[in-house]
């Protein structure tokens, strides 16, 4: 059982600057043909500074830091019985490339279900911009199979 | 892209879906490198079969960003103020997805007309893989 101390632990600042090729990258991986995407003229067209981050892309900064994998295996989650449970982003602005992107978490709850055969490890993510602008906020659940 | 007006959009409309191909090794590889998640478990059959699984399997997150594709293919990004999914179930190698989105609620928030999308990412069988929903703020 993961220790309920952990409870409140922040993980590591994680901080991304987003660019384009990495953003096309991601729109092939997905299947995204829209030229808002990919495009940057066709971005501005649509309103956009430069191409948008699509909706889910944010995750990537903390993977990219390396801030949550460690940070599991630190509570004592063993990383090949995990499994995304649920994914909650709120949005407040846009998010472009070009933008450099802060991520700061902590493990807001830790609870388990059928007598610690599943146990669930909770993420509140707070992220902002490169000026200080509160973007988004992201909430995950893990769920680790005992 | 033209957006939908809150004045036209009814309770119980749906959302053009979008039909994905049966899921293959090269888009688990390819999503990996372009999300950053490099979990093994997702392109490293001798991984996860150590880890009890029968091959390696789709993220949950690949389906999200399909959903997420699902609503700025309806209305632009810059309108979408929620995003929310449950992972019900894994999405096995060769299951081909289903997105579909359903209005199911008008309401207005801190001056803004809403819309409540629920959505899920279903595959051939009807098995429902990820289920949630989205809030898009409508001119």
């Amino acid at each position: 059982m993961i220790d309920r101390k952990h409870i409140g632990t922040s993980l590591p600042t994680a901080t991304l600057e987003i660019e384009k090729g990495r953003l096309r990258f991601f729109a092939k991986a997905i299947g995204e043909t829209d030229p808002v995407y990919v495009d940057e003229r066709a971005a501005k067209e649509a309103g956009y500074r430069s191409l948008p981050v699509p909706p889910t892309f944010i995750i990537a900064v903390e993977l990219d830091a390396n801030t949550l994998f460690p940070a599991l295996q630190n509570i004592g989650v063993n990383l090949s019985r995990i499994l995304h449970g649920e994914q909650q982003f709120s949005y407040f602005d846009t998010i472009c490339a070009g933008d450099t992107i802060t991520v700061e978490s902590r493990f807001a709850d830790i609870f388990d279900k059928k007598n610690g055969a599943l146990e669930f490890v909770v993420k509140e993510s707070t992220v902002t911009n490169q000026h200080g602008k509160r973007v988004a906020e992201m909430r995950s659940v893990i769920a680790i199979r005992n | 892209m033209s957006c939908p007006s809150f004045a036209d959009v009814t309770v119980g409309d749906t959302l053009p879906p979008i039909e994905l191909s049966a899921l293959d090794r090269t888009t688990l590889a390819l999503f990996a490198g372009a999300s950053g998640d490099h979990m093994p478990l997702h392109i490293d059959v001798d991984v996860a079969r150590k880890a009890g699984m029968p091959d390696v399997f789709g993220h949950g997150m690949l389906s999200l960003a399909q959903l997420g594709r699902l609503i700025t293919g309806w209305a632009p990004q810059n309108r979408l103020r929620r995003l929310s999914a449950r992972f019900v179930g894994i999405t096995h190698l060769g299951n081909a997805i289903t997105c579909t989105g359903k209005v199911v609620e008008k309401l207005e928030r801190d001056g803004e007309k809403l819309v409540r999308i629920e959505i899920q990412a279903a595959n051939q069988f009807g098995e429902i893989k990820t289920a949630g929903d989205a809030l898009v703020a409508l001119p």
